[in-house]
Formats: structure tokens, C-alpha cells, sequence
């Protein structure tokens, strides 16, 4: 369902500045993959999903989408069919509106008319969808006086009541304490899991990305070095990727994070 | 004399709910208002001169006003540059257009010709003085402003406007585009601005050029003090502060003009006096802020030491 075709992508060509952060990309993801994004800091994570999201265009090659090419579309268009989480809680939500009002843009995607579509029963469904991560009785506060754990999974509910095509999920526990983000975790398996959605997850923790999903992907300098997915996947261990690591780049893997598991 | 003070004060808090659209709901530092609030005074003043109807003309003035953001709003979208630096473009362009729309020249009185606040008296007979029709006239336009926008900000395009001035990563991943919401909400917010710039003509009976002159730090002032009343998240109860600190600014300018005089203050320092005002107001919201933080944190710590955990 997302095919991404040689791309490059070089920030600041020409210049002194010059840095290639993505070097021939070609990834096949199939429906219902949910797929674990390794790799160091730099490596060229967080710009491929910037890629796919259209946040900056791509230097050069081509990304399709459910058979449509997407690659000079907007991030806007792009954002009907990929849902988007990033590390930061506060991207998700607009602060200083209420819980409720949120919901409603998240509710249909795209440009709104003058209409008035908050009314006692969309509140109603609203509360019932509430109730997953305990906000039910907070429709009217504002999302600003959230802690950081609610807001994010409350940017999780709200970019699955659109169904998108494909989730991507740019290391989104990462600023939140461990309780919390073990509940914004659980969460994400579960949305993923009931809407049989298609997710990309960036992660620091090699154990967790060899647990969950069923592909995972390293990346290292801007290139997809391994890709690993079915039974070989089942059988790996943190020990046999880092070996492998070691192997194909003749050096050690940096990320301390992607050690740390617990 | 009192009528006086609250009809200027209403035709100016139009002018401020136009303020508050862009530089609190969208957060956009919008100067197109400088040149705009001439330009709807202007309109109107060439309209009546026409021909037009007194209520017509008022139409003319948002509509043109309408166009001037959506100016400001394209040179920030297109060649994306700051809307500081795009509106000061505008606002500097709009100066030549005004003064072809006034026929090339700075100013065109209304004397003789039919203004709204000429026909108040007829329609409100039933009130003992003219000034207090004015009142009543001046009233109504304002709430039936205040309501239109209430009621727009509540419906699903003004909330997306809303969100994006909050944050702009939000609107795009709910798959509208910036662009046209900032083009829509700098449009409405000059509107309104060229509206009660309008409105200033037919009230004081000529247009001018320099009417607008330093009117964005004016608007500032007053949603600034409106935002000292009360504070609120609906946005009823935001345009009503709002309407009320634009009274207060002009009442303030009033006995600043009337009683300056004990404290040696003239007219000439009142622009000195509005910026100290903004200044002023944003060092206390800073202090409050900051009193509030350390008012959680306080209570926090106390939770701690309580032993009820980090929850």
C-alpha cells in the first residue's frame, strides 16, 4: 500500500551545509504491516517519515500511496490518509481550545464549512469515545491543562476516529514518563490491533521493537541496512541485531537508548 | 457628552474585535489595520457621495476591507514571507489607494449628505435626544457584529481558525490548509477593521486618510485591557471583553484629553501613553503567568511531600 521508489533527499545542496540525510530509499509496505523503525540519532528515521508525511519534498524518486502517487502532493492533502503522532505531546492538540472542540476537527478530515457539528449527540459519542483514556468528564476543558501522557493519547484517539491508511508514530512515548508511556503504548497496540491499521513506529528500544509488529527495519547514514520480517523476526534477539549491525558497517552500534531495555 | 464617549468607544471595539481576530485567535501580527480602517472610512465616504445608501456603503467597506487581508494574507502565503513584513506592505500600498479612492485627496467631508447617525433620530423617535439614538443605533450594529462572529467562531471553519493560531502542525495533519485559513481569518479581521473605520466617517461626518494612523497598537491596548476583566475560553464571553476594553481605551483617551491637562499631558502624548498601556499590560499578564506557575509548582511540591506520588 506504500511504495517508496529511490529517495534521496539532500538538505541544503550547493552549499557548505550540504548533508544527504536519505540515500536510495526503496521500501514495499503491505496492508497491515506494522512495522519497527531502528536505528542511531541521524540516521535518517525521523526525515523518511518527514518524506512520507510531505513535511519537506524529496530530493528526488517517488512515494505511492494506495496506488496514487503522492510525491509533490502537500503535507494537508497527504494527511487524509496518514495519521501522524511525533515525539512532542503538544503537536498533536490545539492547546487552547477544549477537548471537545479538538474532536470535532479531528472528526472529518479536510476543510470545514460554517457548519455547526459539535451537537448533543456527536458530545455524547464523544464522552463514550472518552471513557478509552479516562477524559470523558473533561469535554469542555482545554487540552493545554492535560499532562503530557493525556494529550498524546488523546492525539492518538483523535487521528484513529479517521481511519487512516497508514499510522506513523515518530518515537511518540518518548517524552513521557515510564507510566505513561506504558498506557500510551498499550493504547497504540490496541488501536492498531481493533482497526487492523498499517503503522510505522520509530523506537529507542531494540527489545520492544523485536517484540512488536511483524517487520523491523534498521536504518543507519540515510539507508534501510536491514529489513527483517515473518519467522526470522520471531527468532531474533538484541544480541543476534547487534551483531549483525556490527557486521554489515564495521562498527558498534552507538544508541545507548537501544540498549537500555527493560 | 457620556453618550459621546460610549458611541466612539462601540464604533472602536469593532475595530478591535477585527485586532483580536488576528493577533489572538490566529496569533498573526497583522499592521494591514493601520491602512484598512482609512480604507473603509474612505469607501464609505466616495459610496455616500455616489449615492449609495448609509447601510450599503457599510457593506462596500467590509467587503473591500475583506479584500485588503486577503492581500496581506496571499504576499504571506505565496512568497512566504512574515505577515508582519507582508502586512507592512499592504499597509503602505493602501495608502496610495486611499487616496484614489477619496479622488485624490487627503479628505472628503459629508456635509449635507445622508449619514446613518443623521437618520438615527428618525428611526429611534421614541428616545428624548439624538445622542442617545446614536447610542442605541451604534448599540446594535456592534451586537449584531458580535453575534455574526460568535456564532462563526463556534461553527467547524472558525474552530479550525482557532486551532491554527494554538497550532499550525495540528491543522495540517487534520488535512486542512493554512494557507486559506489565515487567508479567510486576515480577510474577516480587515473586514471588520474597514467596517468600523466606516462607521467612524458617517459618525464624525468626513473621511480621511490618517484616520488609521497607529490604530494596531490602539487595538492592542484595548483587547489588552479587556483581557484584565475576566478571563475565558468561550469565545461569547471573548468578543464581549474585548467590545468592553475598546470603551474603556476610548474613555481613558477621553479624561486623558479632558483632565491631561492637570498632569501637563496633551493630546500629542497619548500615543506614547497607548504603547506604555501595551507595555504595561504585558509585563502584568507576563507576572500573572509567572505567579501561576509558581502557584502549581507550590501545590505540586505539597502533593509530593504529602507522599500522593507524581499523579
Amino acid at each position: 500500500m506504500l511504495d517508496i521508489e529511490h529517495v534521496t533527499k539532500v538538505f541544503f545542496p550547493g552549499t557548505i551545509n550540504e548533508k544527504v540525510a536519505l540515500t536510495d530509499i526503496n521500501l514495499h509496505v503491505e496492508t497491515g504491516d506494522v512495522i519497527c523503525v531502528i536505528g542511531s540519532n541521524g540516521s535518517g528515521k525521523s526525515t523518511l517519515f518527514n518524506m512520507i508525511a510531505g513535511t519537506f519534498p524529496v530530493t528526488s524518486g517517488k512515494i505511492v500511496l494506495d496506488g496514487k502517487d503522492i510525491t509533490h502532493d502537500a503535507e494537508y492533502k497527504r494527511a487524509f490518509k496518514i495519521g501522524r503522532i511525533f515525539q512532542d505531546p503538544t503537536k498533536g492538540t490545539s492547546a487552547n481550545m477544549s477537548i471537545q472542540d479538538n474532536m470535532t476537527l479531528a472528526f472529518t478530515k479536510g476543510m470545514k464549512g460554517i457548519r455547526f457539528s459539535l451537537t448533543q449527540k456527536k458530545k455524547e459519542l464523544f464522552r463514550e469515545l472518552l471513557k478509552q483514556i479516562g477524559l470523558e468528564d473533561r469535554l469542555e476543558d482545554n487540552v493545554g491543562l492535560l499532562s503530557g501522557g493525556q494529550r498524546q493519547a488523546l492525539t492518538l484517539l483523535m487521528s484513529t476516529l479517521s481511519h487512516p491508511s497508514l499510522l506513523l508514530l515518530d518515537e511518540h512515548t518518548a517524552a513521557l514518563d515510564p507510566n505513561n508511556a506504558e498506557i500510551v503504548m498499550d493504547l497504540t497496540k490496541e488501536y492498531i490491533e481493533r482497526d487492523k491499521l498499517t503503522a510505522m513506529m520509530v523506537t529507542h528500544n531494540m527489545q520492544f521493537a523485536i517484540d512488536y509488529g511483524n517487520r523491523l527495519i534498521m536504518m543507519d547514514e540515510g539507508r534501510i541496512i536491514l529489513d527483517i520480517k515473518g519467522e526470522e523476526k520471531k527468532n531474533l534477539t538484541v544480541q543476534a541485531l547487534i551483531e549483525k549491525f556490527r557486521s554489515l558497517r564495521n562498527k558498534d552500534f552507538t544508541s545507548d537508548e537501544g540498549l537500555l531495555t527493560d | 457628552m457620556i453618550e459621546g464617549i460610549f458611541v466612539e468607544g462601540l464604533i472602536f471595539s469593532i475595530m478591535v474585535l477585527g485586532v483580536l481576530i488576528s493577533y489572538r485567535i490566529l496569533d498573526l501580527a497583522d499592521l494591514t489595520c493601520d491602512s484598512s480602517f482609512a480604507t473603509g472610512a474612505a469607501v464609505v465616504a466616495i459610496s455616500i457621495y455616489s449615492g449609495v445608501s448609509t447601510g450599503l456603503s457599510l457593506v462596500l467597506a467590509f467587503l473591500v476591507g475583506l479584500l485588503c487581508g486577503f492581500v496581506t494574507a496571499t504576499i504571506h502565503n505565496k512568497l512566504r514571507i512574515p505577515g508582519l513584513l507582508a502586512s507592512i506592505l499592504t499597509m503602505t500600498m493602501l495608502y496610495s489607494v486611499n487616496l484614489r479612492i477619496l479622488g485624490n485627496k487627503a479628505n472628503l467631508p459629508l456635509m449635507g449628505k445622508p449619514t446613518l447617525y443623521r437618520s438615527f433620530p428618525d428611526v429611534f423617535a421614541f428616545l428624548s435626544s439624538s445622542a442617545l439614538a446614536s447610542l442605541l443605533g451604534t448599540l446594535l450594529i456592534v451586537l449584531f457584529v458580535k453575534v455574526l462572529m460568535d456564532l462563526f467562531f463556534r461553527s467547524d471553519l472558525g474552530i479550525s481558525i482557532g486551532a491554527l493560531g494554538g497550532n499550525e502542525q495540528v491543522v495540517i495533519s487534520l488535512g486542512m490548509n493554512p494557507a486559506t485559513l489565515k487567508l479567510i481569518g486576515l480577510g474577516l479581521s480587515n473586514g471588520l477593521i474597514a467596517l468600523s473605520g466606516g462607521l467612524l466617517a458617517q459618525y464624525q461626518g468626513f473621511a480621511d486618510v490618517n484616520l488609521g494612523q497607529g490604530m494596531v497598537v490602539q487595538g492592542l491596548a484595548a483587547v489588552m485591557i479587556g483581557e484584565f476583566l475576566f478571563s475565558s475560553n468561550r469565545i461569547s464571553l471573548i468578543t464581549l471583553r474585548a467590545i468592553f476594553g475598546g470603551i474603556i481605551y476610548k474613555a481613558l483617551m477621553f479624561f486623558g484629553r479632558k483632565y491631561g491637562y492637570l498632569v501637563g499631558i496633551t493630546t500629542n502624548d497619548f500615543k506614547l501613553l497607548t504603547g506604555v498601556l501595551v507595555i504595561v499590560s504585558l509585563a502584568v499578564a507576563m507576572t500573572r503567568s509567572k505567579a501561576a506557575d509558581a502557584g502549581a509548582k507550590k501545590k505540586a511540591l505539597t502533593k509530593v511531600a504529602r507522599g500522593e506520588g507524581n499523579a
